[in-house]
């Protein structure tokens, strides 16, 4: 199959669907989503908790229920999707090729691509953790889909190895269904995943969060008969004499997601290795002019409310390309994180209209102020109370700020207050 | 009754296997695996070496020759990848360029073509991510990669597809030899009668042999831990780079694989125990700091998956291919650690010519077929070849691996292959699918409904290799009726 289109989104989840009501809204009608799953909605699917929405609808929703409402839009305005349909590559020049088993391979000629992939969970192979390769070792999105899609319990008695959000809420998913969940081992002194999780899925039922603690060695040549565990020191590395032999027969790893960026790459589309996605300006543009990237590929997002408000930023900027209403494409400010701060998007801003930054901190800071700076003035500043490394947090640079300050040549954004918290106090 | 019995399905058993089909045999292979080349096969460096380190004069040294030379043919016949992208042993330093040296004149008496020692500018130069602390390199053309497993499973099936049963997860627990002469051997699962019995039970080679009633030699287990990177590293290096070696093997190496990753490894320490695969921190950071003086850049980030593997190695260090001297009719095809991959059809040969001195003669088998087709790769078609095939069976235009772009139809196909395949990491070797970055983490659950769907095993019942390697324990809430779980 053969076909031309305006703005071809790769992918059907919360970000892709967000992002094709976004440029639906702006006035473009030829719009295709690629879906490789068998259904739109993407990882939300399998989310089947509540909380979520609390701040795009301003109601708590499942996962499911939050898709549908876009799923229902997209429906409703008749946005066309292909389902089970994998791309298999993106030309610079915005050609997508893909496959499914309905259409055969599909050749696609874009004037715009939106890049909403989402992410991949770190695996125990990337974390060379040592030992034997049995059944039962397993990502949290994994075990997730297992019961939650699939209805099948992965164990009865599971260690999970890393304070993620997914692996927080599937330590609770467990106990529900009668699975004991012995522990919570992070390798930080603090939580990678939200508070509120923590409380919620952790101390409710009583499981244990043990800081500073990683799994050196997984037991078991058929299925997981046990993992030694240890207490790390300021390197991270397994500090002798601790060491415990836990039996479990799952070992759930929720250690990190990293945005999928293989097809981005192919297109030539620049990386940041901070975030592991797209470098891309204020309207999520990347390197590459007319591609566009938004939600989880672009970087790891807490909450879905916020992907689906970037997903919307990046179908205004895909409508202005379209109607080339860009900024010329050279004329960009840099923008790098300062001290305290672990990755700012967007990365680069042309600074004609108000930007909304994304950024995470690279430990916990306590009451201090987050400044975008060019080292001598500072053009936008917010008081925060407490950052940590598992919350977003953001921050608005007027457009007004930036103008007639004369030649800038690069921002920083910056943390100013006491130094990082030494230990982790959110447990 | 067979004619001959074959224990082990390695990559030696099964060459074994296929070699001795060309002949009018009854054979059986029994496998205490779940699969073939679970063992030593499944988990080493996949290289065909050229042969310049093994002693002249060995049986090592003569068979990894001929093997070599052997596999254009058999990779071409059998449909299993293999490049010739040539080996480099690096030197640094003068003590290192004198064992070039030794390797060198070894080679030549070993009949190995085309060695050279070449300048480390040359060397920079065919390989620029080399440390540019190179002075030397021994360069050997006719070193080569391929896949081991597949070179097995493809052995396996053309033996097969050529009347040769296979027997998984069939442990031999006993052999008698009979007061006719026949051997019964009895295994986990139920006895079999042979004529003839081939040892080719690797790493366990001494204790099949001991259970016949020779004692004549006995297998050291020596670990070696490696390191596979993402295909994002898989054009660090071209040919495969190797330092001096030790006493303790051919030392660390830096490798493309015929699938396109990147291979580092192996570490190399001696273990008493038999079973003992597990990785280690200490051997997996050694693989990596001895890497690095090979080629500096290379990142500790990329790893895909780390895994260790046993090689056999026998008093003497030699292969042992020969009749036991002990008990009449039995085989050994023994102490193949490397190069045993390539000396692996000579072996087969070898033990053929072997058979047939004991047997008085070998009548052929006029139907053998030595050709096999493997399963179709998607991915490594062009645009054309992917187009028809998807319009010829839509199940090609549904990838489930996305990692590996395997599609549906690569993954029924490896379900209905000739050998009993239903384990998750046996469609794994046979099609690539969950051997990518995100480790299966997407398509385990895909591809468990594929083999639900397609061999009616129920989902509890799917494992990852065979025995009790379960990928689920049960259905939703049924823990909950146990009464465990939640107060």
């Amino acid at each position: 199959m053969n076909r031309k289109t305006e703005v071809a989104i790769i992918g059907g989840g919360p970000a892709g669907l967000a992002a094709a009501l976004s440029c639906y809204k702006h006035g473009i009608r030829d719009i295709l989503i690629l879906e490789r799953d068998e259904y739109l909605g993407g990882i939300l699917q399998q989310c089947i908790h509540n909380g979520f929405g609390l701040h795009w609808f301003g109601q708590e929703l499942t996962g499911p229920e939050y898709a549908q409402r876009f799923i229902d839009e997209v429906n409703k305005v008749g946005i066309p999707y292909l389902l089970n349909t994998m791309v298999l590559e993106i030309t610079k020049d915005k050609t997508v090729y893909a496959v499914n088993p309905r259409h055969g391979l599909i050749e696609i000629e874009a004037k715009a691509v939106i890049l909403a992939m989402g992410c991949r969970e770190r695996t125990r192979g990337a974390l060379k953790i040592p030992g034997g390769r049995p059944a039962g070792v397993y990502t949290a999105g994994m075990a997730q889909r297992l019961i939650n899609i699939e209805g099948y319990m992965p164990g009865r008695e599971v260690v999970i190895l890393g304070s993620g959000d997914i692996g927080l809420i599937m330590a609770r998913r467990l106990t529900w269904e009668g699975a004991r969940v012995k522990m919570v081992c992070e390798i930080m002194p603090y939580s990678t995943g939200l508070i509120r999780n923590v409380r919620q899925c952790l101390d409710d039922y009583g499981i244990p969060l043990k800081f500073r603690h990683t799994v050196i060695r997984i037991h078991g040549r058929e299925r997981l008969e046990g993992v030694t565990i240890a207490r790390v020191d300021d390197r991270r590395q397994p500090i002798e004499g601790t060491e415990e032999y836990v039996s479990c027969d799952t070992l759930l790893l929720s250690v990190g997601l990293i945005p999928e960026n293989e097809l981005s790459e192919g297109a030539g589309v620049m990386l940041d290795p901070l975030t592991g996605g797209p470098i891309v300006d204020e309207f999520r543009q990347t390197s590459v002019p007319g591609i566009f990237s938004c939600g989880n590929v672009l970087h790891v997002h807490d909450l879905v409310d916020y992907v689906s408000e970037e997903a919307e930023i990046a179908g205004e900027g895909v409508y202005r390309y379209i109607n080339g209403r860009n900024p010329s494409a050279d004329d960009y400010l840099l923008v790098m994180p300062g001290n305290g701060i672990r990755y700012v998007v967007p990365q680069r801003i042309y600074g004609d209209s108000d930007v909304e930054f994304f950024f995470r901190p690279n430990a916990i800071y306590d009451k201090g102020v987050v400044e975008l700076t060019d080292g001598d003035r500072v053009f936008a500043s917010k008081k925060l109370l407490r950052m940590v490394p598992g919350q977003m947090e953001r921050l608005r640079l007027k457009r007004e700020a930036l103008a007639g300050e004369g030649k800038i040549k690069s921002l920083q954004l910056r943390w100013r207050g006491p130094d990082k918290e030494d230990d982790g106090a959110c447990s | 009754m067979y004619d001959v019995v074959i224990i082990g399905a390695g990559v030696v058993g099964t060459g074994i296997a296929r070699e001795l089909a060309r002949y009018k045999l009854n054979i059986a292979v029994l496998e205490a695996g779940s699969d073939v080349a679970v063992g030593s096969s499944g988990a080493n460096s996949g290289i065909v070496h050229a042969g310049y380190d093994c002693k002249p004069g060995t049986l090592m040294a003569r068979l990894n020759v001929q093997g070599n030379a052997m596999f254009d043919e058999i990779s071409r016949e059998l449909d299993v990848p293999f490049k010739r992208n040539g080996s480099l042993v690096l030197a640094f330093n003068e003590d290192d360029i004198s064992q070039l040296e030794l390797l060198m004149t070894q080679g030549i008496r070993n009949g190995v073509p085309d060695l050279q020692i070449l300048s480390g500018e040359e060397v920079l130069e065919m390989e620029p991510n080399v440390s540019s602390d190179v002075i030397a390199a021994l360069w050997a053309p006719t070193g080569g990669i391929t896949c081991p497993y597949g070179l097995a499973i493809a052995m396996a099936e053309n033996a097969a597809d050529n009347g040769v049963e296979f027997y998984f997860e069939h442990r031999v627990e006993y052999i008698e030899k009979k007061e006719n002469g026949v051997f019964r051997i009895v295994t986990s699962r139920r006895d079999f009668a042979a004529r003839y019995i081939v040892n080719a039970a690797g790493i366990n080679g001494d204790v099949i042999s001991k259970m016949a009633g020779d004692d004549s030699f006995s297998i050291h287990p020596r670990k070696g831990e490696y390191c596979l990177y993402d295909r994002k590293w898989g054009n660090t290096v071209k040919r495969t780079i190797f330092q001096p070696p030790s006493k303790m093997g051919k030392g660390v190496l830096v490798t493309p694989t015929v699938d396109g990753n990147l291979l580092v490894g192996p570490s190399a320490v001696d273990t008493d125990k038999r079973d003992d695969d597990y990785t280690s921190a200490e051997g997996l950071d050694f693989v990596y700091n001895i890497a690095l003086k090979s080629v500096p850049s290379l990142s500790g980030d990329g790893v895909i998956t780390v895994f260790a593997g046993l090689r056999a190695i026998a008093d003497g260090g030699d292969f042992i291919i020969r009749p036991s001297y002990k008990v009449e009719g039995f085989i050994h095809a023994a102490g193949i650690c490397s190069p045993g991959l390539t000396a692996a059809p000579a072996i087969a040969r070898e033990v053929a010519a072997i058979l047939a001195r004991l047997s008085g003669e070998l009548e052929p088998n006029k139907a053998f077929n030595p050709l096999r087709k493997g399963i179709k790769r998607f991915r490594d078609m062009d645009w054309e070849a992917r187009a028809q095939l998807v319009e010829e069976d839509p199940r090609y235009g549904r990838i489930v691996c996305r990692c590996e772009t395997v599609t549906e139809g690569e993954i029924v196909e490896a379900l209905k292959s000739k050998l009993p395949v239903n384990a998750i990491d046996a469609i794994k070797r046979r099609t690539r699918a969950g051997m990518g970055r995100c480790q299966g983490g997407f398509c385990t659950p895909r591809i468990m409904e594929i083999v639900e769907r397609e061999l009616g095993i129920p989902m509890e019942c799917i494992t990852k290799k065979g025995g009790s390697s379960r990928i689920v324990l049960g259905k939703i809430k049924d823990f909950l009726k146990e009464g465990e779980g939640i107060e």
